[in-house]
């Protein structure tokens, strides 16, 4: 049975790698006209099946979430799905390029999204703390955009803080303190009353256009369209901006200290210095994300950070492929849609990611659409076992 | 041979796909319902995940509700579609903002927990949606200013006075106050604490999951209470009364209905033998009209928590329809002004949305066996 | 801060921390000893110990054991408690490395899919116990296995009394039956390891696993073997937890199982006598914590302590490998 899918799937992986070669020979204008279009259609995806002016196109109509009863907002869902692209975007920076497992992401997306929360909502003890030292009047909060910066900047300095004891430790290490991190970030933002609400959570969380409110024209309560257009911009610009570090120097450093640390720091290649740049780049992105989400939904309390979402972002990494964007996006997207789409059976949801994580990693530990580096080192390695049958 | 064997086999997998798809398409296809009566609410919560249970029953309270109605009145169809948000705030937004969205929806029944509710109420607000919620509680909710929230159950803060009248008339002297940090738990024990006064002896925050409780413990023995709060849900309080009991204490347990769960008594193995819990649900007799027989037949259990609450936030869309309301802002007035007996209380909503402060029913029940025996109705301050 | 609690009654939080860290340790040995030979973090085990309460309860439950049952029945139950959650969990352990880690090792993986194979496998046991088992024995079984993921009570099967009082301190005898287990099974395992023919192997294996097969050691029956032991003492620690606190859910492993892993890596991962260390040294930590702080900060004092300690000393207290642990 096992040797009939490993057949079927290595046919299917020929297949596919002959798009891929297909794809790399093609002029280099045919393959700029294509990303443009791709990009045209997701930016398009809303009206899937259902043209403005209610004109429902059948059959792709039963693509969107809202075609089933109870479903929800298509664009609400294309929104999570562009916000979980950033996370597995991020996070593939942190596992697939530089090879670190996090296992406490979450915890930076938290900071992300409690940074805007706790400097831009009315609502937070923090502005009202500014409101009374500084005789600000009731309405004032800091601004979108400057929130925004701050998100990056305290996700940035967080993941330099935790990468600083953290990284000079092994692999396996790595992952078990970073699962205690996010959960450290979840337990404190919980217990700490005075400073993020606790429990309660935090609302009237503002967006681009400030705080939520009927009177917003573009980043409104009911329609979700602007504020997927918002987020799929930043993931186009981000996934633009990581391919570039994927081929610059820094880039080449993390493939050299993934595949041999030490004959790396031989070649003079600093692991720890480049591993403190994925790991702080990781961050930020993460928090970036959670900063959007904050916006978007205008309420944060802590429950929304546990951490079965970190591992949810690890399975959409490894499930999607390490290493590969279009890959770890293409993850992202399936266990964000999925669920909703097919809600009869969200209930078994963490089972199916469960048995999707070991299926995936026993029968195609690179991923549904691998990076061919990933690959090609999996191969040495089970080479390697095959000449020399030794231990791990 | 077999290359032509899998691709047949992908052929039909293909098709069979896109049948099914074809199959679901139509199902949500026509929605208002045409004729002089009737239309569509919705009703949202965590109808799947680790808290089904404590919001399942208000669910089916608002099924029957809308089915007793339905088969009464062939002319007037009511449609109820359940959305499931699995408690979880974030998958509330986007449904709210489908329900917002889709104009044949006329009123909302949820959220059934605060954070959730907190999350959605804007976006129902901007929409001029009326949202009933038969069970969050959280006590500034309605202090937000927001138009078009309701709740037929007590907040917090009700709750909290009625706990600590009880022990004040069961003269108590020491009570020690456990919550486990949940916007729910600790809400409510603070609450509490407001109230107590000089008679709190101490007080400890547990951790969810948490399953060892030996410094809790060391701390309530230190106090010597002879009363012991518990703010929070089943999960954490059933090891935690066990182990009090295992190590000695004999002070009275007393707890909110976040515990009115049978799973609570199972789960202690006896050690819940005798602990208070405090409801505002009525007890199963003293509910108007036939509602916990029905329910009973219906689902072949007793009404558990908010199983009337439920009942009651349909049964105001129910009255609405038959008065002929057809558009949000006819139903929405309607919800304002309702003034009617409802089977877990009388239901009449104040200024804020808070149902009538002085109309809030809670009871005290007592646990024998794994059975919930109600004591008396508890003076609410 | 509440320093007057602490050290008011110092003795009896000891007491308390020492039975609490008791636990963790013997769940420890598990990660202990897969780590030690096959430097691989067996991130499922935490699940191991589930299927060990689960295993406990269905007994108890089975034979329709009363609370504080008489004596002799106590014991019998207890006894047989042992054997079938020992069974259990070897056997679920086995499973897991048969299933999913040996397709692996063949393929040579590196040890992140290693780690992400078992965040897998945990994923899939718990909702296999919370969800899948529950709606498909419907309502076949005893009420208790029916609903799903919520906790579940076992019977009280001694009740605890306070045995031993030295000084205002009092110890009770689940604590005492407890400490004495733990300190036990400890004492088996290191003879077992340290002194038998199998225990050699073991170690050959830890050491050099070239070598230990050139000099005719079975690697793979070795690893079964490790496998095997670590689910046994996680068997033995759900009784004792069973017989503590009498309760059981799909999800009680996750916490229990960091702890358990935190504890082995502060006493040096793969050192048998590390995780005892590692186990008491954590549960004083928590409890001397809890008491002082609140209790809703005992979890991030515990990451805190592995952290700190991890960067003073990234080997443990004791120090790390099975290998060299006593040759």
């Amino acid at each position: 049975m096992i040797d009939k899918i490993r057949s079927l799937d290595r046919r299917r992986v020929g297949a596919l790698g002959g798009i891929g070669e297909r794809w790399r020979a093609l002029p280099k204008w045919q393959r700029r006209l294509a990303g443009v279009a791709l990009i045209v259609f997701v930016y398009c995806l809303p009206w899937l099946g259902k043209l403005p002016g209610n004109l429902v196109v059948p059959g792709l109509n039963n693509l969107r979430t809202d075609s089933i009863d109870g479903g929800s907002n298509w664009a609400g869902v294309l929104f999570t799905c562009a916000v979980y692209v950033l996370v597995a975007v991020g996070l593939n920076v942190v596992i697939g390029l530089a090879g670190l497992l996090d296992l406490g992401y979450i915890g930076f997306f938290a900071i992300g999204a409690y940074s805007v929360g706790l400097f831009g909502s009315v609502n937070s003890p923090v502005v009202k703390w500014f409101q009374r030292e500084f005789d600000l009047p009731q309405t004032w909060a800091v601004t979108w955009a400057i929130c925004a910066m701050l998100a990056l900047v305290l996700t940035l300095i967080s993941g330099v803080l935790l990468g600083w004891p953290t990284l000079r430790l092994r692999g396996d290490y790595l992952a078990i303190v970073t699962l205690g991190f996010g959960e450290i970030i979840r337990i404190v933002a919980r217990n700490s009353e005075s400073l993020t609400n606790g429990p309660q959570g935090i609302s009237a969380i503002p967006g681009p256009e400030g705080p939520p409110s009927t009177d917003n024209q573009l980043f409104g309560l009911v329609d979700v369209k602007p504020w997927y257009w918002l987020a799929i911009t930043v993931v186009v610009v981000m996934v633009f901006a990581v391919r570039r570090l994927e081929h610059s120097r820094v880039g080449r450093a993390w493939l050299a200290v993934r595949e041999d640390e030490d004959a790396a720091a031989v070649m003079g290649v600093y692991p720890f210095k480049f591993k403190l740049w994925a790991f702080a780049i990781g961050a930020a992105l993460g928090g970036l994300a959670g900063m959007l989400f904050a916006s978007r939904y205008a309420f944060i309390d802590p429950t929304q950070f546990n951490v079965n979402l970190s591992i949810l972002f690890v399975a959409m990494v490894v499930v999607g492929g390490s290493g590969n964007m279009v890959g770890v996006s293409l993850g992202a997207v399936l266990l964000a849609y999925l669920p909703e789409r097919f809600r009869e059976i969200a209930d078994y949801r963490w089972l199916a990611f469960g048995l999707a994580m070991v299926l995936v990693m026993i029968l195609r530990p690179q991923g549904l659409i691998p990076s061919r580096r990933r690959t090609r080192e999996l191969k040495d390695r089970a080479a390697e076992a095959e000449e020399a049958p030794a231990h791990v | 041979m077999r290359r032509s064997y899998s691709r047949a086999l992908g052929t039909a997998a293909l098709a069979a796909v896109l049948v099914a798809a074809a199959g679901c398409q139509d199902t949500s296809g026509d929605d208002t319902a045409s004729g002089e009566c009737g239309g569509k609410i919705a009703i949202f919560g965590a109808f799947s995940g680790d808290n089904a249970g404590l919001v399942l029953p208000s669910l089916n309270g608002a099924k029957l509700a809308i089915k007793q109605h339905n088969d009464a009145n062939a002319d007037c169809q009511i449609t109820l579609q359940e959305f499931d948000t699995q408690g979880d705030a974030a998958q509330a937004t986007p449904i709210a903002n489908e329900v917002a969205g889709d104009a044949s929806f006329l009123g909302v029944i949820g959220g059934h927990f605060s954070a959730e509710t907190d999350a959605t109420m804007p976006v129902y607000e901007a929409a001029g949606l009326a949202m009933v919620s038969p069970s969050a509680t959280r006590t500034d909710l309605t202090s937000k200013g927001n138009k078009s929230f309701f709740r037929v159950v007590g907040n917090d803060a009700t709750q909290g006075g009625a706990v600590s009248t009880y022990v004040k008339s069961q003269n108590a002297t020491k009570v020690f106050m456990i919550d486990d940090g949940s916007a729910y738990g600790a809400g409510i024990t603070a609450e509490l604490g407001k109230n107590l006064g000089p008679l709190l002896a101490g007080s400890d925050k547990i951790q969810e999951r948490q399953s060892q409780f030996d410094p809790t413990i060391a701390k309530i023995k230190a106090a010597g209470a002879d009363f012991v709060f518990y703010g929070g849900y089943t999960r954490e309080a059933a090891p935690l009364v066990r182990q009090m009991r295992a190590a000695g204490i004999k002070a009275k347990f007393v707890g909110p209905d976040g515990l009115y769960d049978p799973a609570f008594p199972e789960g202690a193995s006896g050690g819940a033998e005798g602990s208070i819990i405090t409801c505002p649900c009525l007890p199963a007799d003293k509910a108007g009209g036939s509602f916990a027989a029905d329910y009973q037949k219906a689902y072949g259990q007793a009404p558990g928590s908010y199983g009337a609450e439920g009942f009651d936030a349909a049964q105001i869309y129910v009255d609405a329809f038959k008065d002929g309301k057809k558009s949000r802002a006819d139903i929405l007035a309607f919800v304002k002004a309702y003034d009617k007996q409802g089977v877990s209380k009388y239901v009449k909503f104040a200024e804020n949305g808070d149902v009538d402060p002085t109309k809030v029913v809670i009871w005290s029940y007592q646990i024998k066996g794994t059975a919930f025996e109600p004591l008396q109705e508890l003076k609410l301050s | 801060m509440n320093f007057d609690d602490l050290f008011g009654h110092f003795g009896q939080h000891t007491v308390d921390g020492l039975s609490k860290g008791a636990i963790y340790a013997l769940i420890a040995l598990g990660y202990t000893l897969v780590y030690g030979v096959l430097r691989l973090i067996n991130f499922a085990h935490s699940e191991v110990f589930m299927v060990g309460t689960f295993a406990v309860l269905g007994l108890w439950t089975a034979f329709g054991v009363e609370n504080n049952p008489p004596i002799g029945q106590a014991i019998l139950f207890l006894v047989l408690g042992l054997i079938v959650a020992a069974i259990a969990s070897g056997g679920t352990a086995l499973a897991i490395e048969r299933i999913a880690y040996r397709p692996l090792r063949r393929k040579n993986a590196p040890p992140l899919i290693f780690l992400i194979t078992a965040i897998g496998v945990s994923l899939v046991l718990v909702e296999v116990f919370g969800l899948l088992l529950p709606r498909l024995l419907g309502g076949a079984v005893p009420s208790m296995f029916s609903r799903e993921r919520i906790i579940l009570g076992m019977p009280t099967i001694l009740e605890q009394k306070t045995v031993i009082e030295i000084a205002g301190i009092e110890i009770n005898n689940i604590q005492l039956i407890v400490f004495v287990s733990v300190l036990a099974m400890m004492a088996a395992l290191d003879w077992f390891i340290n002194r038998t023919r199998y225990g050699r192997g073991v170690r050959a294996v830890a050491q050099n696993p070239e070598t230990a097969a050139l000099m005719g050691v079975n690697q793979e029956r070795v690893i079964m073997l490790i496998f095997v032991l670590g689910g046994i003492m996680a068997g033995a620690a759900a009784l004792l937890w069973s017989m503590r606190f009498g309760i059981t859910q799909s999800s009680i492993g996750f916490v229990l199982g960091l702890k358990a892993f935190t504890a082995a890596v502060l006493g040096g991962i793969g050192n048998l006598r590390g995780a005892l260390v590692g186990g008491l040294f954590l549960g004083l930590v928590e409890v001397y914590g809890a008491t002082l702080f609140s209790s809703e900060w005992e979890d991030v004092i515990a990451f805190v302590v592995l952290v700190v300690v991890l960067m003073f000393r990234p080997t443990g207290l004791l120090g790390e490998s099975l290998g060299r642990a006593r040759a």
